[in-house]
C-alpha cells in the first residue's frame, strides 16, 4: 500500500524521482530520521518545561521563570550545567555494562518514533505490525536500566532496578491487553491505519476502559508518579541512577521524559485521534494532544502519593489485569456483532457504562495484600 | 452494599490540585518583590545614638558572645568620650541582649537584613558605621520607634487586592 506523504507530494513536485529504497525514496529515511531525532528532542524540552512549571501551579508556586522568556530555556541551562560535571565510575563497577546502559534506555525512544505519524502517512515507516513494534521496543529500555542497575554494585541501584522490572512485566500485560482492543476495532495494527479508523469518533469514546488502562499501565511502566518507586528517594536515594552523574545521568534524564512523550504520543495517537482534528495541522495536533496527556500525568503526580511495592503489584495483577481481559472479550463480541460499523454510538455508551460498573464491582473485590504470606 | 474505596478520593484529590492550579500564585520574587519585616526585627547590625551614650559599657558586658568592644576616655565635663566602639556581627548572635541592657536607650537594633559581605573583616562595625543616619533603627525593645515603621506584610499585595 502506497501513501501519499509530504515527502513523496515534495519530491513528484520538484521532479526528483530515486526510488531506489524499499518503499521510498533514500533521502525520505534521512529526513524523517532527523525529524524523528530533532521532534523527540525538542518534545522532551517542552515536556520539562511543562512538568516543571506545571507541578510548581499545582503547589501554587511559580516554577522556572528566569531563564529566558517565562523560564522557557530552564532545560538548556539545566543541560549546560549537567554537561560540565564530572564522570564518576565506581571502583568495583562493570565497566562496559555501566558505559552501555545510558544508550541502551535512550535510544529506543527515539526508535519509537520511526512508526508514529505525524500527518497522514508522514512516518519514516508505515509498519504493518506498528504497535507490536512499539511494545517490543519500549521494553528494551528496561534491558538499560536493569544493566544500569546491576553493573553500579551499589544496592541502592539494584533495588531499584529491581523493582522497575517487576512494574513494567506486570504492568505491560494490562498495557498491551488494551492495546488489543484499539487493534480488534481498527482492524491494523499500523499506527497510520488506526489514526485513519479514528475519522469520526477517537477511541477515547469508544473505548474508555482501555485509555484508562492504558493511561494508569503506562504511567506505571514509564515509572511516573505514583508509581515512580524505583526511584523513591525516601528509601532508594535515586534508584537505578544512583551512581551516575555528569552526560550519562542526563541520558537518564532525557531518556525518562522521552518515554513519557512516547508514552503521551502512543495515547493521544490510539485513543485521542492522533493528528486528525480539524482546523489546524495534523502535526500540530498531535503535539497539543501529547502535552494534554502529559499534562495529565503531571496532575496525577502532582495529586497521588506514591503506592508501596505491594500495592503496586496488587494494582497490576488484581486490578488491570483482569479489567483488561474482561475489556479485550467485550470489545471482541462487539466486533464479531459488527458494533464498529453500525452502532458505534452504542458501542460508546455500552463501553462506558461497563466502565462503571467494573470499577464499582473491583473495588468491592479488590483488597491490598489479600492472600500475603506474613514473614 | 456499600460502595467505598472506587477512586471517589482520587477524584477528589484531583479537584483540589486542579483549584491549587487557578489559585494565584503565592511566590515572593525576591530580588524585585520584596516584603515589609517586622517592625521589632533584630536586623544584624547595631544603630548607636552617639549622644545619649555615656559609655558606660554595659553593652559590653552583657553582650553573651563578648564582640562588643567599646573604649572610652575621660572628655569634657567630666564625662566619657566614646574613642571607639567596635562590633564583630560576624560573631553577633542577634539575641538583642545589648539593646534591653542600655540603661540610656542610645542602641538600637538595626531593620536592615541584606548585609552579606564578602570579607570576615568587613564584618565589624565601627562606631563611625553604626553611628551613621542612613542606619534605619528597629523598634526591638523601642516602643516609640516601632510606631514609626511601617506594619509588616506577609504577602506581596497583588494589583487588584
Amino acid at each position: 500500500m502506497v501513501i501519499p506523504n509530504i515527502a513523496v507530494d515534495a519530491v513528484r513536485h520538484l521532479g526528483a524521482v530515486a526510488p531506489d529504497w524499499p518503499g521510498h525514496p533514500w533521502w525520505h529515511w534521512v529526513v524523517f530520521t532527523l525529524i524523528n531525532i530533532v521532534f523527540i528532542l525538542v518534545m522532551i524540552i517542552g515536556v520539562i518545561y511543562i512538568e516543571r512549571r506545571a507541578i510548581a501551579w499545582f503547589a501554587a508556586r511559580t516554577g522556572p521563570n528566569r531563564t529566558g522568556p517565562f523560564g522557557l530555556l530552564q532545560a538548556i541551562a539545566d543541560a549546560i550545567k549537567i554537561l560540565l560535571k564530572e564522570f564518576i565510575t565506581p571502583m568495583n563497577a562493570d565497566k562496559i555494562v555501566f558505559w552501555i546502559a545510558p544508550a541502551v534506555v535512550f535510544a529506543p525512544v527515539i526508535m519509537i518514533f520511526a512508526v508514529v505519524p505525524f500527518m497522514n502517512g508522514a512516518m519514516l515507516a508505515d509498519l504493518n505490525i506498528g504497535i507490536l513494534f512499539v511494545v517490543a521496543i519500549s521494553s528494551i529500555s528496561t534491558v538499560g536500566v536493569f544493566m544500569a542497575g546491576w553493573s553500579s554494585s551499589n544496592k541502592y541501584s539494584m533495588i531499584g532496578a529491581m523493582r522497575l522490572v517487576a512494574s513494567v512485566i506486570s504492568y505491560e500485560i494490562p498495557v498491551v491487553l488494551a492495546l488489543a482492543g484499539v487493534v480488534l476495532i481498527a482492524g491494523s495494527l499500523s499506527l497510520n491505519d488506526i489514526v485513519l479508523a479514528q475519522q469520526t469518533v477517537p477511541f477515547i469514546l469508544v473505548q474508555p476502559l482501555g485509555f484508562f488502562l492504558l493511561f494508569v499501565g503506562g504511567c506505571a511502566e514509564i515509572n511516573r508518579s505514583p508509581f515512580d518507586l524505583m526511584e523513591a528517594d525516601s528509601e532508594l536515594v535515586a534508584g537505578f541512577h544512583t551512581e551516575y552523574s555528569g552526560m550519562k545521568f542526563a541520558m537518564y534524564y532525557l531518556g525518562e521524559y522521552g518515554e513519557a512523550v512516547v508514552m503521551a504520543t502512543i495515547i493521544s495517537t490510539l485513543f485521542l485521534g492522533g493528528w486528525q482534528w480539524p482546523f489546524l495541522p495534523g502535526w500540530l495536533w498531535l503535539i497539543l494532544k501529547i502535552f494534554l496527556v502529559f499534562f495529565t500525568m503531571v496532575w496525577t503526580r502532582a495529586t497521588l502519593p506514591r503506592v508501596r511495592i505491594d500495592q503496586l503489584m496488587a494494582v497490576a495483577w488484581k486490578f488491570l489485569f483482569p479489567l483488561a481481559l474482561i475489556n479485550l472479550l467485550v470489545t471482541a463480541l462487539q466486533v464479531l456483532a459488527g458494533w464498529p460499523e453500525d452502532l458505534l454510538w452504542l458501542m460508546g455508551i455500552v463501553n462506558y457504562v461497563l466502565l462503571g460498573v467494573l470499577i464499582l464491582l473491583w473495588s468491592r473485590m479488590y483488597k491490598v495484600g489479600w492472600g500475603r504470606i506474613e514473614v | 452494599m456499600k460502595f467505598e474505596r472506587y477512586g471517589r478520593g482520587i477524584a477528589k484529590g484531583m479537584v483540589v490540585t486542579m483549584i491549587n492550579l487557578l489559585r494565584p500564585r503565592v511566590v515572593t520574587q525576591y530580588p524585585e518583590q520584596k516584603l515589609t519585616i517586622s517592625q521589632r526585627t533584630r536586623g544584624n547590625e547595631l544603630v548607636w545614638d552617639k549622644d545619649k551614650c555615656t559609655g558606660c559599657g554595659t553593652c559590653s558586658k552583657t553582650c553573651p558572645q563578648g564582640v562588643i568592644r567599646i573604649e572610652t576616655s575621660v572628655g569634657d565635663e567630666n564625662k566619657y568620650f566614646v574613642e571607639s566602639f567596635e562590633v564583630d556581627t560576624g560573631y553577633c548572635i542577634s539575641c538583642g541582649l545589648c539593646v534591653e541592657a542600655c540603661p540610656y536607650d542610645a542602641l538600637f537594633m538595626g531593620y536592615a537584613y541584606e548585609l552579606g559581605r564578602y570579607r570576615r573583616g568587613d564584618l565589624v562595625l565601627t562606631r563611625d558605621e553604626m553611628a551613621s543616619e542612613e542606619r534605619i533603627r528597629s523598634g526591638y525593645n523601642r516602643p516609640e520607634v516601632a510606631e514609626t515603621l511601617p506594619r509588616q506584610t506577609l504577602l506581596i499585595e497583588r494589583e487588584g487586592d
